[in-house]
């Protein structure tokens, strides 16, 4: 099959080639032939620098991570055996020195999820919605929303601790201000360290969702509002009817990215909490980087990965099913009418 | 949904008053808005303002209490010291490393993605929808699974413990061909068929006609890659481990271990790692923000 292509392919590379520099009659024959053509090597010349850093580090990788997942991987050692499924076995194993704190981290990363992908999801909407009509100064605001963002993780994690400091935090010291309980250790005892956790990933990350949320928000057409509005639709309604489904393939994609956001949880914990206390914040991310990257026991962190990654696919999967139902056309069409 | 049919047909007399209303409602209603949100935020960044604030106090103010929004005595004091020279936490170091490695991931992603999104836009080949569709659904595949392994074939090339490793392993953004594609496959297409006519081949189109048109969505993703890269954390905290290697985030992370309570220097090495970015924000922000949301609007 490849030869047939490569033929087919010649001649509009031989006509290709000269065009620069030889006579127009055969550069034009050359060009009615190829508006939609080109040598058969030219897409892949343009792909060839990203395919080569895309197999390289992140097809290869996801290969060899499977590879080394059925073997007893240890870094530093020079014999990695095949076990077979044994690291998968090892992780389902109640007892085993590996399940217990694989699936402390995993409850730890699925209490951080359940806690802040909702509050990712409405606090930003309502931030956008706001912010979605024109007044003066609204740019000006919705980059400070944002700004926190630019900042990575490390920056905020440091700020925070620093913040939420027992003793000396501005967050007590408020606190203390308002007659409420001035000595709460944020980071260093539950369950205030997941309050400190979640509060501190909503303010950073609030003014990106906010900003998906407000393009969203203004791809809706007017008209659907003023039809509404016109049928007598408060705004209560207009946000359920117009809003919600005019927003419905947004809405799936935010929540996609904040699930897989909050359950790659991983720098606030090492920075703000460590962890801490004893094991309770040491999200799934943290362990499997620990376990392959600091213990070198690389075959069980990526078997813990690849657990990992199924749940995150169902639940995304899950997500993409939730979303695809077919309503909105329906009250598109009733507000219509 | 009944309760909406119910209202549509009760209130259609009330519609000139409702209107009425609504209007000198609107008026009212954007002040309290500007009030609200603004309130918000000047709570929102005030953070950012006590990191900056707590970063030109003594080591004694900064632990003071109660604390102080204003620095008694400016004191340059802590930027003096995390920016010495021959400490074992080399700031300025950590600076120049970010700023290298960020700067060339950046200029990698920018080249590659561009390069790659430019056929698979407007080119017809065979295995076109095969190699879109696997880069693609490699945006929803947690980049997890890819640390250990990458941490083993960055070691065999020798990368570890070197900016190389944080430089290229990231540069295969999904995402920015995803983006750059999506930017060409929106261009008029009758600019590139003037030059084919002409006889230009499909490089020099790209470089001449196509590259000038895409320069918003160029700088856009540059800006992106930078910011993505610069605030990288795991993977810089596990594959460069002498404090001469490390970028900011993965040295601040050094420096809160190495002066838990010197808020002080904390809040100073944080802003270190925030100005250039806070900078580029406030330069640049319409083409950070526009590129986030147009990911959302086309994802």
């Amino acid at each position: 099959m490849s030869t047939k292509v490569g033929e087919r392919a010649l001649p509009t590379g031989r006509a290709r080639r000269p065009s620069a520099s030889e006579p127009e009659s055969q550069n034009k024959r050359g060009m009615r032939a190829g508006t939609r053509q080109q040598g058969i090597a030219t897409p892949w010349l343009f792909l060839a620098p990203y395919l080569l850093l895309f197999g390289s580090f992140v097809i290869l990788p996801a290969v060899l991570g499977v590879w080394i997942s059925l073997h007893s991987w240890d870094y530093t050692l020079p014999n990695k055996p095949f076990v077979g499924l044994d690291n998968y076995v090892a992780l389902f194993s109640p007892g085993s020195t590996v399940s217990g704190p694989f699936w402390g981290s995993m409850r730890a990363t699925g209490i951080f999820t359940v806690l802040s992908v909702p509050l990712l999801l409405i606090v930003p909407l309502a931030v956008a919605l706001l912010m979605s009509k024109k007044f003066p100064g609204r740019d000006f605001l919705r980059a400070i929303y944002f700004a926190p963002y630019v900042l990575g993780v490390a920056v905020i994690s440091v700020l925070w601790r620093y913040l939420l400091d027992n003793n000396i935090g501005l967050v007590n010291h408020y606190l203390g201000l308002l007659g409420l309980p001035d000595d709460t250790a944020w980071t260093t005892t539950t369950p205030a360290a997941w309050v400190a956790l979640v509060g501190v990933t909503v303010w950073w990350t609030l003014g990106f969702n906010a900003v998906i949320y407000l393009a969203g928000l203004q791809d809706i057409p007017i008209e659907l509002y003023e039809a509404a509005r016109v049928d007598g639709a408060g705004p209560w309604l207009q946000f359920l009817h117009v809003t919600i489904p005019g927003l419905r393939p947004i809405l799936s994609f935010i929540t996609i990215i904040t699930l897989l956001a909050s359950a790659n949880m991983f720098g606030q914990s090492y920075l703000m909490t460590q962890g801490g206390p004893g094991r309770e914040t040491r999200t799934a991310i943290y362990q499997i980087a620990d376990t392959g990257l600091r213990n070198f026991q690389m075959g069980s962190a990526a078997a813990m990965s690849y657990v990992l990654t199924i749940f995150l696919m169902a639940i995304s999967a899950f997500v993409f099913y939730i979303f695809r139902e077919k309503q909105p056309k329906k009250l598109e069409r009733e507000v219509r009418s | 949904m009944s309760n909406f049919t119910k209202t549509k047909t009760t209130t259609t007399t009330t519609t000139t008053t409702v209107r009425a209303g609504a209007r000198a409602r609107r008026g009212s209603g954007s002040i309290t808005r500007v009030v609200v949100l603004g309130a918000i935020a000047i709570a929102f960044i005030s953070p950012i303002i006590f990191m900056i604030v707590t970063s030109l106090k003594t080591r004694a103010d900064a632990t003071a209490i109660p604390p102080s929004w204003i620095p008694n005595p400016i004191s340059l004091q802590a930027f003096a010291s995390i920016l010495a020279p021959g400490t074992a936490t080399p700031v300025l170091q950590w600076f120049a490393n970010s700023m290298v490695a960020a700067a060339l991931n950046a200029t990698l992603v920018v080249i590659t993605a561009s390069l790659a999104a430019y056929p698979l836009a407007r080119m017809q080949f065979r295995g076109k929808n095969f190699v879109f569709v696997i880069i693609v659904a490699t945006l929803l595949v947690p980049p997890v699974i890819l640390v250990i392994p990458n941490y083993l074939i960055v070691s065999e090339l020798g990368w570890l413990n070197s900016l190389v490793a944080i430089i290229i392993p990231t540069a295969a953004s999904a995402f920015g061909v995803f983006f750059m594609r999506q930017f060409f496959v929106g261009l008029p297409i009758e600019l590139e068929e003037a030059a084919r006519l002409d006889g230009a081949n499909r490089f020099v189109i790209f470089m001449q006609v196509v590259l000038p048109l895409a320069k918003p969505a160029l700088a856009t993703l540059a800006l992106l890659a930078f910011l993505g890269n610069w605030n990288d954390f795991l993977w810089p905290v596990y594959v460069l481990f002498s404090p001469e290697v490390q970028t900011l985030p993965a040295g601040l992370s050094t420096l809160q271990s190495a002066n838990a309570v010197r808020y002080d220097l904390l809040m100073a090495g944080a802003v270190v790692a925030s100005v250039p970015v806070l900078a580029l924000f406030i330069f640049l922000q319409r083409f950070i923000i526009e590129g986030v949301s147009r990911s959302g609007v086309k994802g």
